[in-house]
């Protein structure tokens, strides 16, 4: 069974207390007028949001599943523990901060800061993967997970702006492209993807496609960047005790 | 052989006609200090290696030790002090940026000592602690601003989350991986019997101590390690941490080696990585994002627990925390630039920020000008060093202070200084499962209860002593305070007359 709640001009308060509190595991929101903090820190639901959600979306989600259909804001999966949001549209800025587990899938392009400071634990891994094309930022202090971007509809320029990966010092990042990314900070390093990258991915790229249709084998038949940081102890040569 | 440009800065005294040659300074020093020579049969030292823990010292069965600064000199200058040279000689030597602990050694005011207390005489009669009833509980949060009734007439007596201390004294934050379990441990349970809190700083919750929860404040920072669903409901408040008195405007960094297994299960992160909180939170560029922050915390922990926002006591403070009290935080902290550290750039350390005294006393007066002080409590940190620090932050506007160097002395810290290198003698700013044991929670946790109980019954007297008989009546109660050759600069800032006025 499902619970249907039409947002409006809900205040967000009450809007989140109604999702926290239905006793269905299946939610559907519909009218969604910007409403922050959607699904924060909630666990074992199904929310499905018509229209487009505000900042914070699905903030230290611990393992439910949210499906946006519309355009999400920023800060989308702060913190986020567990469990997937897919989002049909386009993203605003810095979706997956501070991440440990759990996917973020969109359709579209997404802002500035994707990604930072990602980690990973154990059998912990996320994923933030994106369809179209990132703003600069991408992937500061990564410390760990995956970040795919697609770059489906930009195939004639880089579809990940500068500074990508500043700081970064675990983890990888994939970028479906023939264009080097400008600017790329000295402690990481950038390979051509091969065979047994792609495979890596391929689960993600197909989740992808399951998603939002398309062709997995054609979209991996292209040319991949993989980019990786030089070491995990960046800083380690820069202090002396004092 | 290179040539050393500098000596040691320690010299190890060891008394021949009182050493028994037990050994024990040897077995106690992680820094490999003493040792044995057998065919001198003497005891030795490498004075070089010495940090001034004083562990050695305190161990010695005969009391055959003293470690003295090296007596050595320099040429005398003022400007290019002894000091400055060696660290010259250092960043010549590697190319690094220097790298201390605690909080800065520098001769800059300390306005506490400038702050002179009022007692009463003949009229408003004092009172005795002993024999009269004294309120050292306080209440953190948003104050209401004034009675709202219900619909049916009745009053309005829902109240937004706070925390209830019995003293106003909380342990401030101390991450586990800059200090080591038994310290987090003990802090953790002097917390629970004093009635206070303590605060895990940014380095996640040890499993083991979630049933400390009631009593703990779990911080976020902007590496948010450690930060999850679990975390959140476990704690009693939430604190954000936006900065740190000691290192204001960078962040923090816990290096790889630090990362064992246990402090990598805490903080969720792999062995052996380094763990890297970047300077800014990346998502917050204004108030409007903070707020952002805020929210999505009270939304997660619904709103059942006061959010605190940390901060660096900087030049503009008092504005910042005129946006902070705007932004639906309920408690401020004020982290003044003496304030302790495991581990800041020494030039940071030693010259960005301002003293707390100057910041709690710009941000209380700001905050009553612009008629929301009720909207916030205010928490004074860095270097409130004794009940008198206490009773003097209070009546400049604090509702209550954050300790951590002290609760460090209490645990055995001896304040050298050498907490970033990681091998704390007195087991505390370490993982070194072999010194850690050194400290034992029972005795940490006894020896903070005293301590807490020792300053509580001082701030009981002084109140006392000027006839009031509860912190809130002392709080932000200037007349009270009188400064003492202090500038009428310095006078208007802190909002007190001149001793003698
Ligand atoms: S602990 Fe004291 S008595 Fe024992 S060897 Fe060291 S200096 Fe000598
Ligand atoms: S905690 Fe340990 S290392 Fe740090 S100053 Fe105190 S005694 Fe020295």
């Amino acid at each position: 069974m499902s619970a249907k709640i039409t947002a409006g001009d809900m205040h967000f308060k009450e809007l989140n207390r109604l999702i926290r509190e239905s006793a269905e595991s299946e939610i559907i929101v519909d009218d969604c007028l910007g409403q922050r903090y959607i699904g924060s820190g909630v666990s074992g639901k199904h929310i499905i949001i018509n229209g487009i959600p505000g900042n914070a979306l699905g903030a230290y989600l611990d393992g439910s599943d949210i499906t946006v259909y519309g355009n999400a804001q920023d800060a989308t999966g702060d913190t986020m523990n567990k469990g997937t949001i897919v989002i049909h549209g386009n993203c605003g800025d810095a979706p997956g901060y501070g991440m440990r587990d759990g996917k973020i899938v969109i359709k579209g392009s997404a802002g500035y800061r994707c990604g930072i400071h990602m980690k990973q634990y154990m059998d912990k891994i996320p994923l933030v993967l994106i369809g179209g094309k990132v703003g600069d930022f991408l992937a500061e202090y990564q410390a760990g997970g995956r970040i795919v971007v697609l770059g489906i509809g930009f195939e004639d320029i880089c579809p990940v702006g500068s500074f990508c990966g500043t700081g970064m010092h675990g983890g990888a990042i994939y970028i479906r492209t023939e264009h080097m990314p400008k600017s790329l900070p000295a402690q990481i390093s950038i390979h051509d993807a091969d065979d047994s990258d792609k495979e890596a991915i391929r689960a993600d790229v197909e989740l992808y496609t399951q998603s939002f249709g398309g062709n997995a084998d054609e979209l991996l038949g292209s040319h991949f960047y993989k980019l990786i940081p030089n070491s995990a102890n960046p800083y380690k040569q820069l202090y002396v005790n004092n | 052989m290179p040539v050393n440009f500098f000596p040691a800065e320690f010299e190890v005294v060891r008394n021949a006609d009182k050493c028994i040659k037990c050994r024990a300074c040897e077995r106690q020093c992680s820094n490999e200090v003493h040792y044995y020579d057998a065919d001198y049969d003497k005891m030795l030292s490498k004075d070089s290696s010495c940090v001034d823990c004083q562990r050695c010292v305190c161990l010695c069965p005969t009391g055959a030790l003293k470690i003295r600064p090296n007596e050595n000199a320099f040429r005398k200058s003022a400007n290019y002090t002894q000091q400055l040279m060696i660290e010259n000689y250092r960043q010549a030597g590697t190319g690094a940026v220097l790298l201390s602990s605690m909080g800065t050694p520098k001769d800059y005011p300390i306005y506490w000592d400038k702050i002179l207390i009022n007692a009463s005489q003949v009229t408003n009669p004092s009172i005795d602690p002993l024999r009269e009833p004294m309120e050292t509980k306080v209440f953190l949060g948003k104050k209401p601003s004034g009675i709202k009734k219900n619909p049916d007439g009745s009053i309005n007596t829902e109240m937004t989350p706070y925390l209830e201390l019995n003293t106003p004294i909380m342990f401030s934050a101390m991450s586990y991986g800059s200090i080591s379990k038994n310290a987090h441990e003990s802090l953790a349970r002097a917390a629970t019997e004093l009635g206070t809190y303590y605060n895990t700083g940014e380095g996640g919750l040890h499993k083991d101590f979630y049933k400390y929860g009631p009593n703990t404040i779990v911080q976020v920072a902007s590496g948010r390690f450690g930060v999850f669903k679990d975390y959140l409901d476990a704690g009693a408040a939430i604190e954000i941490k936006m900065g740190q008195g000691a290192k204001p405007g960078i962040g923090g960094h816990l290096p790889g080696a630090k990362i064992r297994e246990d402090v990598s299960k805490t903080r969720m992160i792999p062995m052996g990585t380094d763990a890297i909180s970047p300077a800014p939170h990346h998502d917050i560029y204004s108030i409007e994002d903070l707020r952002q922050l805020i929210f999505s915390l009270k939304e997660a922990s619904e709103y059942k627990k006061p959010v605190i926002v940390k901060i660096a006591a900087v030049h503009n403070v008092a504005a910042i925390a005129s946006g902070i009290a705007r932004s639906g935080a309920d408690i401020i902290a004020i982290d003044g630039f003496r304030g302790g550290t495991g581990a800041a750039p020494t030039r940071i350390r030693d010259n960005v920020g301002i003293p707390i005294e100057l910041a709690l006393a710009a941000v209380d007066q700001r905050l009553r000008d612009e008629g929301i002080r009720n909207e916030v409590s205010i928490v004074a940190a860095g270097s409130v060093r004794s009940a008198s620090d206490c009773v003097k932050a209070i009546a400049l506007g604090a509702d209550a202070v954050y300790i951590a160097t002290p609760t460090l002395l209490a645990m055995g810290c001896h304040l050298c200084r050498s907490c970033h290198a990681g091998k704390c003698n007195w087991g505390i700013a370490t993982q070194r499962p072999d010194l850690v044991k050194r400290l034992n929670p029972d005795v940490g946790a006894q020896r903070l209860v005293n301590l807490v109980h020792a300053w509580d019954h001082e701030i009981k007297e002084i109140m006392g002593g000027m006839g009031i008989n509860s912190v809130e009546s002392l709080r932000g109660n200037r007349l009270m305070l009188r400064g003492i050759g202090l500038s009428q600069k310095e006078l208007d800032i802190l909002g007190i007359l001149h001793a003698g006025e």
